[in-house]
């Protein structure tokens, strides 16, 4: 290997010192609202309301032939339900890059609209919450339907509510449970932060490419590199933290 | 006076009829055991009596207040949201595999409710829980959480979460099958003397000795019907339904 001049390095840094920050802000700020947000998708998706099941007589919940079963989908069509799964699978199921580049010129493609240049860093962060919102809401649900329906149960025999139901017994066993999706959910986030240089917005991943290519060093590039490793390196330890502090029980 | 009354309640699951036509009450102080086969609706009875379920025909009163109304068709109709939380005040449930909260201690799984939902001065609620543990054999536990506990602690534990909520009346789903045998002996005797200090209680069991024993009345039910029901040492000693027998029978063995 060619003997690296760390004086290089220490420029390099220099440079890419205000990116770290950007870097940073967007992970922090994306986990700060793509956390909440995914427990109301997750809300969304669990929802059971089905505005024409008054229609159905009570006595056909087990319908009988063909018919029976479409008029009962019909029926039992649960329309937030639908829209959620939807919008989830769309999420999940296109690349990151292109939510966020529809999410930076789409206004102005599909409306015309003249957004201010302050309008990039929001993109950003619109991207990444939005789709880091559908990935948590998954979680989240998974780990809701996880809790044994006896926990529902006794708290509805002592008098708690719905609310305090949720509150008090189930979010606390799900948070437990669900650190480990978590925790691999926000180490992938710590890398798509560089995705932001689709829309040039000044992170660190986007500078080190430009001096990258302006210098025609990998140097900046090795340097970035070192950056997301440290930085789940810490994520890592934190999540783990996180972990202990809820083993107290089981 | 009666607790607990259950007047013709019909239940179904789609097309499967699993409470037909049941009618029972439970006065102060009584203790009725619930008998029969697995599968014949003795959970479900009890998840309508405690509001888990919903009854699809009959009356369901506490204390004389219903709690459901049946209709003129027989359909059952239930109260209002407000009335029935404060219904539900009258009767705690034990349920066969404990539901205690995991992430609680057993302090706050017995003091919590009283505190949150019955809204009574913490260290009066605390100071009964320690007295509620102390008649558990538990005092040394109230710092434990449910998971460092045997299954028979546990059990105790949800006993006395029950009871730290004052509830008029107790229904137990089999407290001990889920309890190795060398442990089931702990929960009924603490059952036992609930029965000593005239506790209402409605208990669904297969320890046939013990619901002779401790009852005032037994129900033998089988296929969604009371089969026969009576005094403890009729039903147990002297069935005379063939179903009765047959049931009791695969139990002296
Ligand atoms: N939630 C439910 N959905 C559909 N069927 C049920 C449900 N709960 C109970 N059943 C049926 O009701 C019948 C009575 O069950 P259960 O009350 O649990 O009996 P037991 O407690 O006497 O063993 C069984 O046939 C059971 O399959
Ligand atoms: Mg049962």
């Amino acid at each position: 290997m060619i003997g690296i001049d760390f004086s290089q390095v220490w420029g390099i840094l220099g440079q890419l010192g205000e990116g770290m920050g950007a870097s940073v802000m967007i992970f922090a700020l994306t986990l700060l609202f793509s956390m909440p947000l995914g427990l109301l998708v997750a809300f969304g998706r669990m929802s059971k309301w089905a505005p024409l099941r008054f229609l159905q007589k009570e006595e056909v919940k087990q319908p009988v032939g063909l018919g029976g079963k479409i008029k009962a989908g019909v029926l039992g069509f649960k329309p937030i339900q639908f829209i959620v799964k939807i919008f989830i699978a769309i999420l999940r199921g296109t690349p990151l890059m292109l939510q966020l580049i529809v999410v930076f010129y789409g206004p102005f493609y599909l409306f015309g609209m003249q957004l201010p240049r302050s309008y990039r860093f929001i993109a950003v962060l619109i991207g990444f919450s939005v789709n880091y919102a559908a990935y948590f809401a998954e979680i989240y649900r998974s780990g809701i339907e996880s809790i044994p329906v006896g926990q529902y149960e006794a708290a509805a025999v002592l008098g708690y509510s719905k609310s305090q139901t949720f509150r008090r017994i189930i979010f606390p066993q799900m948070a437990k449970r669900i650190v480990p999706p978590v925790t691999n959910e926000v180490i992938t986030l710590v890398k798509d932060t560089s995705l932001a240089f689709v829309l040039t917005y000044e992170e660190m991943f986007t500078i080190a490419k430009q001096i990258a290519a302006k210098e025609g060093s990998i140097l900046p590039l090795f340097v970035a590199g070192v950056f997301y490793f440290i930085f789940n390196f810490v994520v890592a330890f934190v999540m783990e933290r996180i972990e202990k502090a809820m083993d107290y029980y089981r | 006076m009666k607790v607990l009354e259950i007047n013709h309640c019909n239940k179904k699951f789609g097309d499967n009829e699993v409470l037909k036509d049941i009618s029972l009450s439970v006065s102060e102080g009584q203790v009725v055991s619930i008998i029969g086969p697995s599968g014949s609706g003795k959970s479900t009875l009890l998840r309508c009596a405690t509001l888990l379920e919903t009854m699809d025909g009959g009356d369901l009163v506490y204390l004389g207040e219903y709690a459901a109304k049946a209709d003129a068709v027989g359909k059952a109709v239930y109260s209002d949201k407000e009335s029935l939380r404060n219904i539900k005040k009258n009767f705690g449930l034990v349920f066969q595999n404990f539901n205690l909260f995991p992430h609680y201690s057993v302090m706050r799984n017995i003091t919590e409710p009283p505190i949150l939902i019955g809204k009574r001065p913490k260290d009066e609620v605390y100071r009964e829980a320690r007295v509620l543990l102390e008649k558990m054999g538990l005092s040394d536990k109230e710092d434990a959480y449910p998971f460092q506990l045997s299954g028979g602690q546990q059990q105790r534990v949800s006993i006395a979460r029950a009871l730290a909520m004052k509830p008029k009346m107790l229904f137990f789903d089999e407290p001990t099958s889920a309890l190795d045998p060398e442990l089931t002996g702990e929960i009924l005797k603490v059952i036992k003397d609930l029965a000593a200090e005239h506790m209402t209680m409605v208990i669904v069991t297969h320890e046939m000795a013990f619901a002779r024993d401790v009852s005032n009345h037994i129900i033998f039910m089988d296929g969604g019907v009371i089969v026969e029901e009576g005094a403890p040492q009729d039903v147990i000693n002297n069935p005379q339904q063939e179903r009765t027998k047959a049931f009791l029978g695969r139990f002296q063995q």
